[in-house]
């Protein structure tokens, strides 16, 4: 793979992490609580999970936290936009 | 009208917000009979790790409650009279009811090799459980973990993270055979290796013994002796019939229901492990012991009860997990195939596929990846995703909806082909069109 296409993949990556929003997928999750349990700033993110709806929240840092250390792999950062109410 | 869910795990609660859905002022009454109410029971694993504190495994707080309005009694149903509609509680206590739902879930089997009775043995069914093996898992001690499918290997990593040594006994000859091929096996053995877990394979307990009454080892059926502090096991579970069976419901092995989670009495509806549920599509009635469906299954009955009429259709086979740290997606079919027109495909960490996808940023940084897909004629029919999860909820849209493939079968089955692009692109293409 070039670097170019290497170095704009990694440019997409981080836009999404700043621009989109974390994504539940319900029908993984066991309401185990790792995601709020980790949050940094307190959200319930487990309680977005069980609703299937992103977190949207206007003190989320998307730091990653919840995504990465959920077992199940419940969450997932997305590009959404945020006019349309759209989640996917 | 008075509602009464018996059990207060998940397919309960889901049943509650159903019922409320519809009616804000329905009666509703939930019998519990485990002393810590509703929790996560499959983050119990998680508690066992050290990942989380045993606070944090209950979703609901008593505001949630309130909102949701329903009186919760503590304590157990021990006889269902159909005639009076009218349930007895073991403190001789009588409760009447329009409408039940039975929900109690199921519990782990019972070794019942010799000496499993004594101190020391230990199984992982409730949070009382997980408190007793946290109690004496101590560092540097042994244990003996038996059974071979996601709840014993959860010991054997829970117990590893609290530093003790494990020896994990498989009947066979590797890991979850029924579902993972060989290779997927051998990576989860082999994490658990490098852990320093101490597998065994071919391996049965004859015999737990013990002095004073506390474990001190195991026989094993080959004749080999191994010394322990504890013995742990997960060798299945049961759905708790006794009350179906006082009632002379219909059961088989579990409580049979038709697609609107309704017994053979119309009044009475079954959710959640303890149900075995008519599936129109394939004419039969199955057992899905799975959060996800009991959900799902609660929640439908919970209509049904407040008479809306609204069948419960199962999902394609669904399953998340932890295997040895990889976070891990079982789709559709992907056992052992007999099928012969079944192709499977499997790719490693030699592809570029985990990079792909530029407006979703799923679990990634795993030291392990893997994808397999089993190939239908026109749809795919199963996958496996281990470790980087970006391809993860595409494919459970492209199986779950039987996506017709057709445009990229072809491509997927030539030898090098790299099918995690592959899956991406049509996933993309797809989804611009119909799909999600």
């Amino acid at each position: 793979m070039d670097l170019l296409k290497l170095l704009k993949q990694d440019a997409d990556k981080h836009r999404v992490l700043s621009m989109g929003q974390v994504v539940p997928d319900s029908a993984r999750c066991v309401q185990c609580g790792i995601c709020s349990y980790n949050c940094p700033i307190g959200i319930d993110v487990r309680a977005h999970a069980w609703q299937g709806k992103p977190v949207i929240h206007s003190n989320c840092l998307t730091c990653g936290e919840c995504v990465a250390r959920c077992p199940r792999g419940v969450l997932r950062f997305e590009q959404t936009d945020l006019f349309a109410g759209e989640n996917e | 009208m008075k509602n009464v869910i018996i059990g207060s795990g998940v397919a309960g609660m889901a049943a509650i917000e159903a019922i409320r859905s519809v009616d804000p002022a329905a009666e509703i009454t939930m019998v519990g009979d485990d002393p810590h109410g509703f929790y996560s029971r499959p983050g119990l694993a998680y508690y066992l790790s050290g990942e989380l504190h045993d606070k944090a495994l209950y979703p609901r707080t008593t505001e949630d409650y309130r909102k949701m309005n329903f009186k919760y009694v503590r304590g157990q149903v021990t006889k269902i009279d159909r005639k009076q509609h009218i349930l007895e509680l073991s403190d001789t206590v009588q409760m009447p009811y329009d409408k039940l739902l039975i929900a109690v879930g199921a519990q782990a089997i019972k070794m019942d090799t010799p000496g499993a009775d004594l101190e020391g043995v230990l199984k992982l069914d409730h949070m009382e459980d997980a408190k007793r093996i946290l109690k004496s898992a101590r560092r540097g001690r042994t244990a003996v973990v038996v059974g071979g499918g996601i709840t014993a290997l959860e010991l054997v990593e829970g117990l590893a993270s609290r530093g003790m040594k494990i020896h994990y006994l498989l009947r066979g000859d590797r890991y979850w055979s029924n579902v993972l091929d060989e290779q997927e096996s051998h990576i989860v053995e082999q994490r658990l290796k490098d852990e320093g877990v101490k597998l065994h394979y071919h391996a049965e307990v004859n015999e737990v013994t013990g002095k004073n009454n506390r474990v001190t080892g195991v026989h094993l059926a080959n004749g080999q002796t191994l010394k322990c502090d504890m013995v742990a096991y997960a060798i299945g579970i049961r759905p708790r019939l006794d009350l179906a069976k006082q009632a002379g419901l219909d059961i088989e092995r579990g409580i049979l229901v038709n697609e609107y989670l309704q017994t053979n009495d119309p009044d009475i509806f079954a959710a959640g492990d303890v149900a075995q549920v008519y599936d129109p599509r394939s004419g039969r009635s199955v057992i899905d012991s799975l959060w996800g469906p009991a959900r799902e299954q609660g929640y439908a009955a919970g209509l049904n009860m407040a008479g809306r009429q609204k069948a419960y259709v199962k999902s394609v086979p669904f399953n998340v997990t932890r295997l040895a740290g990889i976070t891990t997606t079982i789709i559709g079919n992907v056992g052992r195939g007999r099928d012969s027109d079944l192709i499977g495909i499997a790719r490693g960490d030699s592809e570029s596929w985990r990079q792909l996808s530029n407006a979703m940023v799923a679990q990634t940084g795993f030291e392990v990846n893997r994808l397999r897909l089993l190939v239908g004629e026109k749809t795919l029919l199963g996958a496996i995703i281990m470790g980087d999860q970006t391809l993860s909820f595409p494919l459970e849209k492209i199986i779950s909806h039987n996506a017709d493939i057709s445009p990229i079968r072809e491509r997927l089955l030539e030898p090098s082909a790299r099918v995690g692009d592959i899956v991406a692109e049509f996933w993309v293409d797809t989804k611009k069109h119909s799909l999600s």
